[in-house]
């Protein structure tokens, strides 16, 4: 079976800035990454500032140039065509970025005709398609206003109208909701997911936040100094991250492990035996591993972690204190290996 | 004690109307001459998106080099260019050249710094719909800078009301040459005096023209 062409392919890709001062070594932004993205897919990359994601995204639709490999755009190779072949290219390519970048000097309407005016659209099409990207982000009470007169959140859902006036297949945001409030991060998130179920966009999308790739994303990449160090489906690099990045943005948005000094204070606090269980949706059945402790008469009290859900399959990992004969709670967690991953913290 | 003054007010018109002619000129073509280098400089520089080291440090020498140079020595020191193309070393015209000249390089700087105030990701937002260097030019950095460019153009101008006053040097006319002949050398400060007043007048429309119109471009 041939799987369809990716929307976008990049191979081997790296990019490498010449030494800025004489002497100095060369900075490698992007190191070897490569990366497929299929139709449909909203793609998170992920990672600390200075990762390399936005660069990454930029090789995309090559407002940066890579120094190797190739990206493939529908299967055709953008990363060396000149200036003048990247016009058609980026026409399918809409992004929004962290400060929006609106043109101060045009009213709405005008910043979301200006890619239809770039397309050579005539006046009436613009007018239309302004008027139908309006009324799609909400903003169609606002077509005369000037961006210094809009809220952020505001602000975020003209670049969207903007990005896809076009009618672009994928779009790229960079950091698109890292300027705004929890609030309006949700707002232009759900706006963001629309596009994605409604329009059929594909998306990728930059953040160092891990709840905009939990609520939006299907798929993540973790970056860390210009690799893609882990990658795979959001629940699957949620419910057991393999890299210690990637473990460290799963603890912000859902207590896993605790960490030494954490484990210290439960120490502290419970004279039992501390273990952590990890749980997964279809392999772990919650009630069965608690079942297990109750038959034997362990006593087990739960003092740290948490069961987050992403794309409704729940997962976490609970860290329990239990009190009771070591023989008997040997013999319950020997039950409980069967069926999950047990840590016992000594 | 403005018998004098009186007398001579034709001649001070007609030495109002040089001054004019010669600013307005100058700041014509002395304006666009500073907009075209000021884009060079803006576009050519490193990270821009026109980077070009070469054509870049041409220009910013040429600025640094002719810049900081006295206007007056400036006059002399290029007048066989100015006699090349004018065709005459003296007078308005050959006034007009200079000052235009002088001007374009300061104007050039003031330009390349209102540019530099346009938010880099603006321009990186507009070349992501897939703008080339000549619509970028023209739908985004020079309407996103307009605001703070006529306030440069505004302050260009007094520049010019200046260096227009030394046309009295090479035969050209204008309020300078009739401050100079007709004040200074006769001993009637109210001529220089008068002068001064229209001069002042002048510069203050000009500035306030100019806020008002930088006010409307920036909407505040």
């Amino acid at each position: 079976m041939s799987s369809p062409t990716p929307l976008v392919e990049l191979r081997n890709v790296s990019k490498v800035y010449p030494a800025t001062v004489k002497g100095a070594p060369d900075v490698t932004a992007i190191d070897d990454v490569s990366l497929t993205v299929d139709a449909g897919d909203v793609y998170g990359i992920i990672g600390y500032s200075g990762a390399g994601k936005s660069t990454l995204v930029r090789l995309v639709n090559v407002l940066e140039r890579s120094t190797a490999g190739q990206i493939l755009i529908n299967g055709h190779d953008v990363a060396g065509l000149p200036e003048r072949e990247l016009r058609p290219v980026r026409l399918g390519i809409g992004m929004i970025f962290q400060q929006f970048n609106l043109l101060n000097s045009r009213t709405v309407a005008r910043n979301v005709a200006y890619p239809l005016e770039v397309a050579g659209r005539d006046k009436s099409a613009r007018a239309a398609r302004v008027a139908e990207m309006l009324d799609f982000v909400g903003l169609a009470d606002k077509a005369g206003a000037y961006p210094d007169q809009l809220s952020g959140g505001q602000k975020q859902r003209v670049g969207i109208a903007r990005a896809l006036a076009t009618s672009p297949a994928l779009l790229l945001a960079d950091e698109a909701t890292s300027a705004l409030d929890p609030e309006t991060t949700h707002e232009v998130l759900e706006l963001l997911g629309r596009v994605n179920r409604e329009f059929g966009v594909t998306i990728i999308v930059i953040t160092h936040e891990m709840d905009v790739i939990q609520t939006l994303a299907t798929k993540v990449a973790v970056m860390d100094q210009g690799r893609v160090i882990e990658r795979g489906d959001v629940f699957d690099v949620f419910s057991n991250p393999v890299q210690a990045a990637s473990a460290r943005f799963v603890s912000t948005v859902v207590k896993g492990v605790p960490s030494a000094p954490e484990l210290a204070v439960l120490r502290a606090r419970h004279t039992g035996r501390i273990v952590t269980l990890a749980f997964r949706d279809d392999t772990v059945d919650q009630t069965r591993v608690f079942g297990e402790f109750s038959r034997d008469g362990v006593a087990f009290q739960v003092v740290y972690g948490g069961i987050n859900e992403i794309q409704g399959r729940p997962f976490g990992h609970l860290t329990l204190a239990l009190t009771g004969e070591d023989a008997t709670i040997d013999a319950a967690l020997d039950r409980v290996r069967a069926v999950t991953t047990v840590t016992e913290v000594r | 004690m403005f018998d004098s003054l009186i007398d001579l007010l034709p001649e001070f018109w007609k030495a109002a109307f040089e001054t004019l002619y010669i600013v307005g000129l100058t700041l014509f073509f002395g304006g666009f001459g500073g907009l075209i280098v000021g884009l060079g400089l803006y576009l050519t520089r490193a990270g821009s998106i026109l980077a070009n080291r070469g054509v870049f440090g041409v220009l910013n020498v040429l600025v640094n080099t002719i810049r900081p140079i006295p206007f007056i020595i400036f006059l002399a020191a290029v007048q066989p260019l100015t006699r090349a193309v004018v065709g005459t070393g003296i007078g308005n015209n050959a006034m007009i050249f200079t000052i235009a000249l002088a001007a374009m390089f300061a104007m050039a700087r003031i330009v390349e710094q209102n540019l530099l105030t346009v938010t880099p990701g603006v321009i990186e937002a507009a070349r992501s719909v897939g703008a080339g260097p000549v619509r970028i030019i023209f739908t985004v950095l020079l309407p996103e800078a307009l605001g703070p460019l006529i306030l440069g153009f505004t302050f260009i101008f007094v520049a010019l009301v200046d260096m227009s006053a030394v046309a009295g040097y090479v035969g050209g006319g204008g309020l300078g040459a009739f401050a100079l002949l007709y004040g200074w050398r006769q001993f009637d400060p109210v001529v220089t005096w008068a002068a001064v007043v229209l001069i002042i007048v002048f510069v203050q429309l000009v500035q306030f023209l100019g806020n008002w119109l930088a006010r409307k471009a920036l909407r505040r």
